[in-house]
């Protein structure tokens, strides 16, 4: 199996005050295989998301991140999107005045640089991706994020994920703030959108959404590092006895 | 093409499109600056009827004893006296482009007028520096009675008609540019629409500068008489020169009883202009003013749409956007007076400021004691692209009865590093991402657009992106 995402010893503190909050992190992801990170509140596990994809509020202070083999440190955020590296957030960000149609045809022509899609059929993929994750045609004409449900949020970033075909899929709470039926639709459009050798890190409080997307490796994840690692029976134990007693 | 489809290279201003001169050819100049002397003469060449010079030297009158205002931009290097008031450009006006010079022609082809015309609009008036060298309007308008001709032509052949409405909503002591401009006017549309005509696409008026040095001063009056409808555009634009060049247009509207207007400016005049614009709408019972105003162009600019609601249930909804790059300075606003019961107004101001520009939003509501009922809104916002850049809002709100609805909000900010980092993980370039959250600002003026000039806008504001992420 080809190696697809290495985190060697990582270290980052926020750029504003310097607060240490990854300490020696240590992943690798293979092509196809699915990650879970599970964590309490607060341990820094969203960070490890956001530093991999080098948000400008972290900062790398050792270690690094290979993709492929090759460091991805030194490239700015839409040069590892264009890798195939993709972030699902827990609560995206709004962007008032910009249509969800607009934004998905742009994001796909910057990630599939490639593509001589025509306009006319790009349009009707992002309808049919639309209907896939069960979102109505009509928020294709709203804001991006603005006045998004808790569920049309996660819906949009699953959809994106499909759209944008990433090879390495980081998906940063995708079951937070959803009943158990949003639940299932989302991770359906998970598994749907899954092709063969895209490698997912879920990064999960609880461990529900494991029982529709199944992982093949389950870290516990503590004061920003990885303290335990198992399979997907280790998400059964933390739910049974909780964080502390792993 | 959809307006939606995002191009990094439609945001940035093709300045060979604006910047382009033609030779400094003309039939008639006056000398530079202001006189009795250079009235008569510019009422001579225009043959005009005694009061009107009357008019004008009364203006001159005025604008000899007016101070400067006490607010605004900073015009101490705008010499007046230095200006040339009137170039008459060496062409006859017409009704056919191709009785329009080559060169002249050849203008308002690349700045895609006559295109316009044939695809989107109801008629179309060219001003090539001093007076209007096209003037046209669909044959089945003017039978329904519709006026749509130059200014000089309407003070001929309907003298009641601009007599009653010449500087009557903006007249000359209103400010010392007022005065200057009713002193020196020149060029400029008329326009008139019978009651209840309803002018389905709109009329449109260009005012392009050639000469280095001169003053632009159209006035432009648009009756839209009980029950009609009717929009007009507005563009403008210069080649840039090294010397001064100042616009002091007005505009005066007449919004009679249920009728509607809605105006649109975009202003792109170039980085050597002052732009220092007048312009006022008088609005009737139940009659709607829209005013669209874009103002991306020029050096300095001061410019404060106004509407007078004086009929009862009178609206007014203005849509402002200003652009303010590098050394320009764009003090721009708008002014609501509301005199009569259940009147209602909607303002959202909206700026940019990159590169060291500085936009200042200036705004007056006043609601009188008789507009019992009254509604009105004020929202600006600023958005500000980077730290050498200025913006400040001053909104004034005079409310004289107790019976009145009134909100207000304003905005000063600068775009979230949260959104720019969100945006680039789909891929776009911190430069992409910063130009779609502009786009989005911008969008509510940019939807009140035909689409024809909505792609303009994107075309017109350089975001600058490159230097404000530095």
């Amino acid at each position: 199996m080809k190696e697809l995402l290495r985190i060697k010893n990582l270290k980052a503190i926020t750029t504003d005050d310097g607060t240490v909050i990854l300490n020696g992190v240590n992943l690798t992801i293979n092509e196809g295989e699915i990650h879970a990170i599970m964590g309490p509140n607060g341990s820094g596990k969203s960070t490890l998301s956001n530093v991999i994809m080098g948000s400008p509020k972290y900062e790398v202070t050792e270690g690094d991140i290979l993709f492929k083999g090759q460091s991805i440190l030194d490239l700015s955020t839409d040069a590892r999107a264009k890798l195939g590296i993709f972030l699902s957030f827990q609560t995206p960000e709004e962007v008032d005045g910009v249509k969800m149609r607009q934004f998905l045809l742009n994001a796909y022509r910057n990630i599939h640089s490639e593509d001589t899609i025509t306009a006319l059929k790009l349009n009707k993929l992002i309808n049919e991706f639309t209907d896939t994750v069960h979102l109505d045609k009509e928020f294709l004409n709203r804001y991006v994020n603005t006045g998004f449900s808790g569920g049309e949020r996660k819906k949009s970033e699953i959809m994106q994920m499909g759209l944008l075909k990433p090879k390495m899929a980081i998906l940063d709470e995708i079951d937070s703030g959803l009943d158990v039926d949003a639940l299932r639709k989302v991770a359906e459009s998970i598994n749907k959108f899954k092709c063969e050798n895209m490698g997912i890190l879920m990064i999960t409080h609880y461990q529900r959404v494991l029982d529709y997307v199944k992982p093949d490796f389950v870290h516990v994840y503590n004061k920003g590092k990885i303290a335990t690692t198992g399979n997907a029976d280790l998400a059964l134990k933390v739910e049974e006895n909780g964080y502390a007693n792993i | 093409m959809s307006k939606n489809d995002f191009n990094i290279n439609d945001l940035i201003i093709d300045q060979t499109k604006y910047d382009f001169r033609n030779p400094e050819i003309y039939a008639f100049k006056t000398l530079p600056g202001l006189n009795e002397k250079i009235i008569h003469e510019i009422s001579e060449s225009k043959n005009e009827p005694k009061w009107m010079l009357e008019k004008r030297l009364e203006s001159l009158k005025i604008f000899e004893s007016k101070p400067l205002p006490k607010f605004g931009v900073d015009v101490s290097d705008l010499d007046l006296n230095k200006i040339i008031a009137y170039i008459k450009p060496n062409a006859e006006r017409s009704n056919n482009w191709d009785d329009v010079p080559e060169e002249i022609k050849d203008t308002f082809e690349k700045l895609g007028i006559p295109e316009a015309e044939r695809k989107a609009l109801a008629g179309v008036g060219a001003q090539y520096d001093s007076e209007i060298v096209y003037q046209n309007i669909r044959k089945d308008l003017e039978n329904l009675g519709v006026i749509f001709m130059d200014m000089e032509s309407a003070v001929k052949k309907h003298p009641d008609l601009v007599k009653e409405h010449f500087m009557k909503a903006s007249p000359a002591n209103g400010h010392k540019y007022a005065a200057f401009h009713g002193a020196l006017w020149s060029g400029g549309t008329f326009l008139y629409v019978p009651k209840n005509v309803k002018v389905s696409m709109p009329l449109q008026a260009y005012f392009r500068m050639n000469n280095p040095g001169m003053g632009q001063l159209e006035h432009t009056i648009i009756i839209a008489d009980e029950g009609s409808e009717v929009a007009f555009i507005e563009g403008c634009s210069a080649p840039f020169y090294n010397t001064t060049n100042v616009h002091v247009g007005t505009v005066e509207i007449y919004v009679k009883e249920s009728a509607r207007v809605k105006y649109v400016t975009i202003q792109n005049w170039s980085k050597n202009t002052y732009n220092l614009n007048t312009k006022v709408s008088l609005v009737d019972r139940d009659g709607v003013m829209e005013w669209v105003s874009g103002s991306l162009g020029s050096q300095k600019t001061m410019i404060y749409p106004a509407s007078i609601l004086r009929g009862k249930g009178a609206k007014n909804e203005t849509k402002a956007i200003t652009y303010s790059g590098s050394n320009q300075h764009m003090d721009t606003g708008s002014k609501v007076i509301m005199t009569a019961p259940y009147t209602s107004s909607t303002v959202d101001a909206r700026s940019i400021s990159v590169g060291g520009g500085w936009a200042f939003y200036r705004g007056w509501l006043k609601i009188g004691e008789n507009a019992k009922g009254a509604k009105a809104s004020v929202q600006c916002q600023a958005l500000m692209l980077d730290n050498e850049s200025k913006s400040d809002t001053v909104p004034l709100i005079e409310v004289h009865t107790d019976d009145a609805d009134v909100g207000h909000e304003a905005r000063i900010g600068r775009i979230k590093q949260e959104q720019i980092y969100y945006l680039m993980t789909r891929g776009l370039s911190e430069a992409e991402a910063k130009a779609m959250v502009v786009r989005g600002f911008v969008e509510p003026f940019a939807k009140e657009l035909p689409i024809e000039y909505a792609i303009e806008l994107n075309r017109l504001i350089n975001l600058e992106v490159e230097s404000s992420i530095g």
